[in-house]
């Protein structure tokens, strides 16, 4: 099988052992990996703020590094970013080439359990108490996990994962699937809103005895360990691949 | 103020942009076997309802008696039950405002809510289930209705002019999110099942 | 008009003290689990929910045939029909009825609809008093303020808020906090002024083509108090409420309450099809905008709308913030998408006051794919530049950046050791405070993955 990395810019730049636990996660598994050097991002900033003209100028440089790739798929270690490219980037004209590309844009825990279908990892050992943040791209957007607002089977991909990790302990926080405040530019733009909220996640984490939140989107742990760091917390925080890839860290 | 047809027009341009959708089936979601009086009681307990099984209305009277030994005026909207205030006399609906315990029949319940239907027939003057400060409510265990899509099912149930579900007593949670019951309308409620008499009919 | 700073408003809320924000939260968290553990209860949750929202949007794409089969058969039972295109005009035809009945005093239940008419400052001003009657919106009267909160109209102010307002106002004890005596002294209160009343007024929750009927779900009674004393009953209904049928209100009252308050149905569901004996019944239907928005392709979902405020109760940002906040009638998710249609300019800051965290359009009972179309106003607002020059100004640059893949890794090199580039160029004063307020910055790395990359996978470099 042969996979683009898509890379988003964020980790590139503040994450880099995210996007190489990524890596070596996929080549671990026999899977051909190729990394498009011109990526950026996917959008987001601007297309959440509705900003048309200039998401297109952004999804257009997305489309030329990814749109003539012959992959099967193209894999996103960040939910949100995967959401961005699956569900709106609609700035740009929608050619065969571009919803071909979106369509096979997948986040990588849902490629290993709905692809690869491959859940044990069993051959590493992470001897925490852990609590799983599913962003709200992950779980409203990708269905990562069931929604906590429908009345439907309840599962939880991220956590299908790392429950075959040996010696963890997932635990559940009052509230699992609430937004803890990133949102994007939001993060910014409507501080005291969102600080609260980075703030009364925080404190759920604590309360709970959490030593590492968990995350398939760095996005939303970037925030929380920003508050989480301020308020002098002891808690880490981690992406999921680097607890299945056993690090960097 | 605006004409009927010059309302209509401006929704019907409204709907030039939309493409008409179809009508649902709507199922009435019953369940096979199920005790219909056990879940009303069950759900009459969420509603903070208190009934009794009785099989006179001179039971019924004794146990509100016992429950209730301050009310001094009941009012009563049922031949079965005598009050001592006559509604029938009643000339204003604001003239109940002194009755302690308003009575009525009710002419169905819903067992999926614990809830019992009420109209104008029942009530005589409306305003007796809102301004008496309780109720005692007789139905007959035969009317209980599985749900609200069988209950809304029922023949001429909106021929009334009014008509209301009620579950339990008023209640509201305004004021620091804590339940209060007894808002505006009847502190509490109770509930009697008691078989309506066919034939005697001059009782 | 000026526009809402909903984001300053909402700070102002956070910082007044550490009780506010934290009691509104719980209990509207609270509402929200309730609500799960109801439908939890209904296997038949999803049918519902797919078949209301089926239920509503035919009604609204045959709204016209609806309509005018529910006025004639009101009319066939003696009930008055009025048509208000706009606020203006709803108010005064409520006017003109009460004056030709000289009336002096109204009492009325709640109704979002004459709120956003602005019905009660007109009719006070023309003289006529105006009791609410539901506790939540009665407290919102003697505190001068519109309410927070759809079903739950003073969920913002505390216990202790209330029982400082009640002494000042009704002269009860300001230090009995107690829920239940401060229900009871509105309740003797208000009742007096109940029974002088010269007329009622309610708003409805549904309204039945196929019999004339209308409903109204309130759980204190004073609906039924206000339309079971005076001689006179007017009920205010916006259009989008018609339903066809009878058996539609089984599908719309299971999933009402359980939605709003996590309760089976509201105490009562009161269905008025005639005037009582003796009295006159009005009803006034209003269009006020509607019959545009259902024009508007992104738009006219919003008018399935059933208010129950499950929205407002999931969403952590209006959690966060109260209903106050929002300058609007319409509070939470759902008011950030109905609040521009009335006015574009002045709730054009709405639609950026979210996380996208997409949870209203998930808990709607209906539907109403109100994420995405809080979305769809901020493409609308981006567009009428209605939004402020420096945050406009400050997305160019990212765009320009990010879609210039030499130009990125400039400014990933300008940023190296330095600040995380996206907070920084979306800040519209320049400066990092509104991250790093309450934030730690996070680290940048010296080597970047692309860096990594290229030394250690040369091989693969393309």
């Amino acid at each position: 099988m042969k996979v683009a990395l898509f890379v988003p810019c964020y980790i590139d730049l503040i994450y880099p052992e995210v996007a190489i636990a990524t890596l070596e996660l996929l080549e671990k598994y026999n899977i051909e990996v190729i990394v498009p050097l011109n990526q950026t991002c996917c959008g987001q900033p601007t297309a959440n703020e509705g900003d048309q003209e200039n998401s297109a100028k952004i999804e257009k440089a997305f489309a030329e590094n990814f749109q003539d790739l012959d992959v099967d798929y193209i894999v996103g270690p960040a939910g949100s970013c995967v959401k961005q490219i699956r569900q709106h980037f609609d700035a740009i004209p929608q050619t065969e080439k571009v919803t071909a590309m979106r369509a096979k844009t997948i986040e990588l825990v849902q490629f290993f359990t709905d692809v690869l279908k491959i859940t044990d990892f069993s051959n590493i050992s992470f001897p925490h108490t852990i609590a799983i943040h599913n962003s709200c791209s992950s779980i409203r957007g990708l269905h990562i996990t069931s929604r906590s607002e429908w009345m439907e089977p309840r599962y939880n991909k991220t956590e299908e994962l790392l429950n075959s990790i040996k010696d963890i302990t997932i635990k559940h926080i009052d509230r699992p699937d609430e937004c803890c405040g990133f949102g994007g530019t939001f993060c910014v733009t409507d501080e005291a809103v969102s600080a609260k909220m980075g703030q009364d996640k925080v404190s759920d984490y604590v309360r709970n005895g959490i030593e590492y939140v968990v995350s398939p989107d760095m996005s939303c742990l970037m925030h929380q360990k920003g508050v989480s760091d301020k308020e002098k917390t002891n808690l880490k925080f981690l992406h999921v691949a680097q607890i299945l890839n056993n690090g960097p860290f | 103020m605006s004409s009927k047809e010059d309302f209509l027009q401006s929704i019907r341009a409204g709907l030039a942009k939309r493409t008409p959708t179809a009508y649902p089936y709507i199922p009435t979601f019953e369940q096979a076997g199920i005790d219909l009086k056990a879940v009303f009681e069950k759900n009459l307990k969420l509603a903070a309802v208190d009934f009794y099984d009785v099989s006179s209305v001179e039971e019924a009277q004794k146990i509100m008696q016992e429950r209730l030994p301050d009310v001094k005026v009941v009012c009563s909207a049922t031949d079965e039950w005598e009050g001592n205030k006559d509604i029938d006399a009643v000339e204003q609906p604001r003239d109940l405002d002194d009755v302690g315990l308003g009575v009525f029949r009710a002419e169905l319940g819903v067992a999926e809510m614990g809830m019992i239907w009420v109209t104008e027939k029942s009530l005589k003057v409306n305003a007796l289930g809102y301004l008496s400060q309780h109720l005692a409510v007789l139905l007959d265990p035969a009317e209980i209705t599985e749900n609200m899509h069988t209950a809304y099912q029922r023949p001429g149930l909106l021929d009334a002019n009014y008509g209301c579900f009620v579950m339990g007593s008023s209640a509201t949670a305004d004021i620091g999110a804590v339940l209060v019951r007894g808002a505006q309308g009847a502190k509490s409620l109770t509930l009697f099942f008691l078989k309506t008499k066919d034939d005697e009919t001059g009782k | 008009m000026k526009k809402v700073n909903v984001e300053k408003n909402a700070a102002e809320f956070i910082y007044q003290d550490d009780i506010h924000v934290t009691e509104h939260d719980k209990n509207l968290w609270n509402a929200r689990q309730k609500r799960d553990t109801a439908a939890a209860q209904i296997p038949e949750w999803e049918e519902l929910r797919n078949l209301a929202s089926a239920i509503k949007e035919h009604t609204l794409t045959h709204l016209d045939q609806y309509l005018e089969q529910f006025v004639t058969n009101a009319e066939k039972r003696g009930i008055k029909v009025h048509f208000a295109n706009d606020a203006a005009e709803h108010n005064a035809i409520a006017y003109e009825i009460l004056s030709s009945h000289r009336v002096k005093n109204i009492i009325k239940s709640k109704s979002m609809l004459q709120e956003e008419c602005g019905m009660t400052p007109f009719l006070e001003e023309k003289g006529i008093g105006v009791l609410e009657t539901d506790l939540g919106e009665r407290i919102q009267q003697l505190s001068e303020q519109i309410p927070s909160h759809i079903v739950m109209p003073a969920i913002h102010q505390t216990k202790e808020d209330i029982a400082k307002l009640f002494a000042e106002k009704i002269g009860t004890d300001p230090n009995n906090t107690d829920p239940a005596s401060l229900n009871t002294a509105m309740r003797n209160n208000a009742r007096p002024k109940f029974l002088l009343a010269d007329a009622g007024m309610t708003g409805g929750n549904f309204a039945i083509a196929e019999t004339g009927t209308f409903v109204v779900c309130t759980n204190e009674g004073n609906a039924d108090l206000t339309a079971s004393l005076p001689p006179l009953h007017i009920a205010s209904i916006g259009i989008e409420k018609i339903l066809p049928k009878a058996e539609d209100l089984g599908v719309f009252i299971r999933i009402l309450s359980r939605s709003a308050l996590g309760t089976p149905a509201t105490q009562y569901t009161s269905h008025f099809t005639g005037p009582r004996e003796g009295a006159e019944m009005h009803i006034i239907l209003t269009d006020n905008g509607r019959s545009k928005r259902l024009a508007m392709d992104e738009f006219w979902k919003s008018l399935k709308c059933i208010r129950c405020g499950a929205c407002m109760n999931t969403c952590p940002v209006y959690r966060r913030s109260s209903g106050l906040a929002y300058g609007a009638t319409y509070s939470g998710p759902i008011g950030i998408i109905i609040d521009p249609t009335f006015d574009a300019k002045k709730y054009s800051e709405l639609p950026f006051h979210s996380s996208l965290c997409g949870s209203c359009s998930e808990v709607c009972p209906v539907h109403i794919n109100i994420a995405e179309q809080i979305m769809d106003w901020r493409k609308v607002m981006m567009k009428n530049k209605e939004v402020d020059f420096s945050r406009r100004m400050a997305f160019k640059a990212v765009g320009v950046m990010l879609g210039h893949p030499k130009l990125f890794r400039a400014v990933e090199k300008v940023a190296y050791n330095a600040i995380n580039i996206l907070p920084e160029a979306i800040t519209e004063n320049k400066t990092l405070d509104p991250w790093a307020a309450h934030r730690k910055l996070p680290d940048v790395k010296k080597e970047t993955f692309r860096e990594w990359y290229i030394k250690n996978r040369k091989n693969n470099e393309q």
